[in-house]
């Protein structure tokens, strides 16, 4: 795919707003609804997920344009895909305990977390999807995992206040709550809709 | 553990462990795909393809496999029916795979299937998993059947589109201005909000 200048600003206003991961693609939604009751613990697993995203998806084009594509096996992609996150995962686990002990307290239970996000493998194939190039994957896994984090953030945020505000009716306590309240930010995302079409 | 009969083991999947209304698994297809039934159920029924067969590989090997690497041992095999899926289902109902997309390969990191394999498969004989990778699917396919229901009908005004049955509910007027936002990703969070209310009290009576 090509694009101008102003094509890779749009790019990124796509990823993080008009298609986001969360709200509109419907990725991830396991620790959206999981990891979203404090903003500490949901900024935590946003920065985690940014991480691990935009590595993998440099790893995983670069797997596919290099290896998998020329040698015919693009229809081991899914396999291979998975194995290369599990693994970075793992890798980067050590990495950070080596580095920076204090980033690892903060992150640690949320990293292993992140091999069975699916938004992590649907970044690597929908950029395999969308022919996307090098600097477009990697800029489009970093700007649609920002996106989630976003979200993540803001979401937790909201919990936060309904939780200390609000007497929620006793048959809507819980995930139904939540479940509602999602939607209604989902609403105020819809208003992103067509603003930018890739 | 308590003897369970082989019926229990097909049914708990149905209601009592709904895994998508009761164990709050495998929502990002259930919020994606429930626009029209067609879609759900075809996504239901692979779900449940590759959880009866995975449970069957797992349990099968269950004894081979080291405790240690058993994580990225049960991804492999669960990918390895994906696949399959992808495949088949690229080479036989091309329209339905591309209307589910993305969701298809993403059947691998669906908790469902790595958490029977982990919970069930890994701990009971070949029968017992089939039956429970069967029925755990079957509830999964009849909760995603549920959401789409009342989606479909509410934001398109038609029932089974897609298909030669598909028929109009309310009456070509209602077709003209459905109440879209059901279609959309907000109407699938409150639809899956409410359900997951009338599913939590048919399951405490």
């Amino acid at each position: 795919m090509e694009l101008s200048v102003a094509g890779y600003f749009q790019l990124i206003f796509w990823a993080v707003f008009v298609n986001n991961f969360i709200l509109a693609q419907f990725l991830g939604i396991c620790p959206f609804l999981g990891v979203s009751k404090k903003i500490e613990s949901s900024m935590g697993m946003g920065i985690a997920v940014v991480f691990v995203i935009t590595v993998s998806s440099v790893i995983t084009w670069l797997l596919y344009h290099l290896l998998l594509a020329p040698l015919g096996l693009s229809f081991l992609k899914t396999i291979v895909f998975i194995l290369v996150i599990a693994a970075l995962v793992q890798f980067v686990e050590m990495v950070i305990k080596k580095l920076s002990p204090g980033l690892f307290q903060a992150l640690g239970i949320y990293l292993p977390l992140i091999t069975t996000n699916c938004a992590v493998l649907g970044a690597a194939l929908l950029a395999i999807q969308k022919d996307f190039n090098f600097l477009q994957s990697l800029l489009y896994g970093f700007a649609a995992s920002v996106g989630f984090a976003l979200v993540l953030v803001v979401f937790a945020g909201i919990r936060q206040r309904m939780d200390t505000t609000t007497e929620t009716p006793a048959f809507l306590r819980g995930m139904p709550v939540t479940l509602v309240a999602a939607g209604i930010l989902s609403l105020a995302f819809l208003g992103f809709a067509g603003m930018v079409k890739m | 553990m308590a003897e369970l009969t082989a019926v229990q083991d097909l049914n708990k999947g149905l209601v009592r462990e709904n895994p998508l209304f009761v164990l709050v698994l495998g929502t990002c297809p259930a919020l994606a795909l429930t626009t029209t039934v067609v879609n759900a159920l075809g996504m239901g029924l692979a779900v449940t393809f590759v959880l009866a067969m995975s449970n069957v590989a797992i349990s099968l090997l269950r004894k081979v496999i080291p405790s240690e690497v058993r994580i990225p041992a049960y991804i492999v095999v669960i990918a390895s029916f994906v696949t399959m899926v992808d495949m088949l289902m690229e080479a036989y109902f091309l329209s339905l795979y591309q209307a589910l997309g993305v969701f298809i390969p993403l059947i691998v990191v669906n908790c469902i299937i790595l958490g029977r394999a982990e919970a069930f498969a890994a701990k009971n004989g070949l029968w017992r998993s089939l039956l429970d990778g069967l029925g755990m699917g079957l509830g999964y396919m009849l909760a995603l059947g549920s959401m789409a229901l009342i989606r479909e009908v509410l934001g398109n005004g038609t029932l089974l589109s897609g298909t030669p049955l598909e028929m109009v509910v309310f009456g070509e007027g209602f077709k003209a201005n459905p109440v879209l936002v059901m279609v959309l990703p907000p109407g699938a969070f409150l639809t899956f909000g409410l359900l997951m209310v009338g599913a939590n009290r048919l399951r405490r009576s």
